[in-house]
């Protein structure tokens, strides 16, 4: 059923479906302490349980295609299917201008996940080929990831502190400052909410975290050592994509709160 | 209004909608360059949506502003504003010390020269202080430690650091005790007598625009309704509504 699992990981056990079962009992306590405590969420464990089964099953096969087929054009469809899926779900609890939001964390994201992954892809690991699935989708994944937390947080956070920040941004510009000086600041607490989470993860990673790729690694027989390093290339790659796709989204989006006469637009009611 | 003086504003034909509320209907209004102006009238009249125009703070749905002559849209809008100064209601400190916030209006005002090739003629930080009624001790004072009338009085000398032809006050004392409301706005009558400003203010103290105007123009449900020299609107004004407002029984 399952994608069998590549050749040559030698130390590593093979699941059956059995285990996969026996492993559901550990959501059936999860399900257990919500209908004990009344949490209502019994219903949204079975569903999520379900799910993350299918989810992760498709995505499986999906993979299995893509490294048996190794199709340049279907590797870079499969890549812009996860950036506009990380573009949806970066954008659609944001309350203002979403349409625009869409636009602009979209590119961000095409800049600051693409470059980083075209740097890590020629500079850094310089795979041969270029497209060679087995780096490219898993790193592009965890790329994309914390980039679109990134976007998030800088458009939600840039909102807010122009929400806020009114008075002040107004203050400025009737002195005849540039939009870009009057919202410098509400600029920059946006890209340290951002980036922040990042920072935190290079602070802690192998202490309080063992990132779920090495972990990955190591289960499947690789050297710890090797494992290591992997996680060094993804740990930067992570902070330049979060840091690239971040400037972009709270630049661009700050334009929007301006008219072409630098003056605020309208307040809108939420 | 006066016969002999310049306008420095021409409203024509204002019409101002924001978010489904039509805010100033057909405003036709001339504001004469050296005069102290008060806009007065009862809430909700536009008097606030009408001075936002005059620094591009917004623009108007249709209609035009013209400053010394030409339309604002002609001019490049930091220029206006450096040219135009504006005190809020409930002025935001930025962030440091008194002296902080008159630097950095200072650096704001020479960022680009003048259109007209004229110097930035820059007042020193004590100047606008001390013309702002601030003491000079009170420099180094962390500005968010400032009571409402002084953050008025540093707002004031803020705005008077690119040295401006006019200024534009937003009720500036509508927040403040009487006591100290009638200092700041002494202060704002000697400012326009020392440098010759134009100032356009807006107020709910009709004693205030008594006392500190040279003109008045009194506007209700965003229209204006009369306007003139005050000592003749407050004695004999022509319209009715204005005599029903200007010489009720003062509130304060």
């Amino acid at each position: 059923m399952m994608p069998a699992p590549p050749a040559g990981s030698g130390s590593m056990l093979v699941l059956s479906w059995f285990d996969l079962a026996l492993a559901s009992a550990l959501v059936l306590v999860a399900m257990a302490i919500s209908a004990w405590q009344r949490l209502g969420l019994v219903r949204g464990f079975a569903i999520g349980a379900v799910r993350a089964v299918v989810q992760l099953a498709a995505v499986g096969y999906v993979l299995a295609f893509l490294m048996t087929t190794r199709q340049p054009y279907l590797i870079l469809l499969t890549l812009l299917v996860m950036l506009v899926a990380a573009t949806v779900t970066a954008t659609e609890r944001q309350k203002r201008g979403r349409a625009g939001l869409f636009l602009i964390s979209g590119t961000a994201m095409l800049i600051g996940a693409g470059l980083t992954l075209a740097y890590v892809d020629a500079v850094v690991l310089r795979l041969r080929p270029w497209y060679d699935p087995q780096y490219l989708i898993p790193l592009f994944g965890m790329i994309i990831g914390n980039a679109m937390n990134g976007a998030a947080l800088a458009a939600e956070r840039m909102n807010s502190e122009m929400e806020l920040r009114r008075g002040e941004v107004e203050a400025y510009l009737a002195l005849g400052a540039s939009p870009a000086r009057a919202s410098a600041e509400a600029v920059r607490r946006s890209l340290v909410a951002a980036m922040m989470p990042t920072l935190n993860m290079l602070m802690v990673v192998g202490l309080v975290s063992l990132p779920g790729m090495m972990t990955g690694q190591v289960i499947a027989g690789s050297s710890p050592l090797t494992a290591v390093r992997y996680q060094i290339v993804v740990v930067f790659m992570l902070a330049g994509a979060v840091a690239t796709t971040s400037v972009v989204v709270a630049l661009w989006y700050r334009s929007t709160f301006f008219t072409a006469a630098e003056q605020l637009t309208e307040r809108r009611t939420a | 209004m006066s016969p002999d003086s310049v306008a420095a504003f021409s409203l024509r034909g204002i019409e101002q909608r924001r978010g489904g509320t039509h805010i100033l209907h057909g405003v036709d209004l001339d504001l004469p360059a050296s005069e102290v102006i008060a806009l007065v009238g009862p809430s909700g009249a536009g008097k606030t949506s009408l001075i936002r125009l005059l620094n591009r703070l917004d623009d108007p749905t249709s209609g035009t502003v013209s400053y010394q002559g030409n339309p604002i849209s002609s001019i490049p809008v930091r220029e206006l504003r450096r040219r135009v100064g504006f005190v809020f209601q409930a002025p935001t400190m930025f962030p440091g010390t008194v002296a902080d916030n008159l630097d950095i209006a200072r650096a704001l005002s020479q960022v680009t020269p003048r259109v007209d090739g004229a110097p930035n003629r820059a007042i020193t930080a004590a100047d606008a202080l001390r013309l702002a009624g601030v003491d000079a001790a009170q420099a180094t004072r962390d500005a968010q430690s400032l009571s409402g009338g002084e953050r008025q009085r540093v707002s004031i000398a803020r705005a008077l650091m690119s040295n401006p032809d006019v200024l534009l006050l937003d009720e500036p004392t509508s927040a403040l005790d009487p006591d100290v409301a009638e200092h700041v706005m002494a202060t704002i009558r000697s400012l326009a007598d020392t440098l010759h400003l134009t100032v356009v203010m807006v107020t709910h103290r009709l004693a205030e625009a008594r006392n500190a105007s040279t003109l008045t123009v009194f506007m209700e449900a965003g229209r204006v309704i009369e306007s003139g020299p005050t000592q003749t609107m407050f004695a004999s004004p022509n319209e009715a509504r204005t005599r029903e407002y200007l010489l009720r029984e003062p509130r304060e």
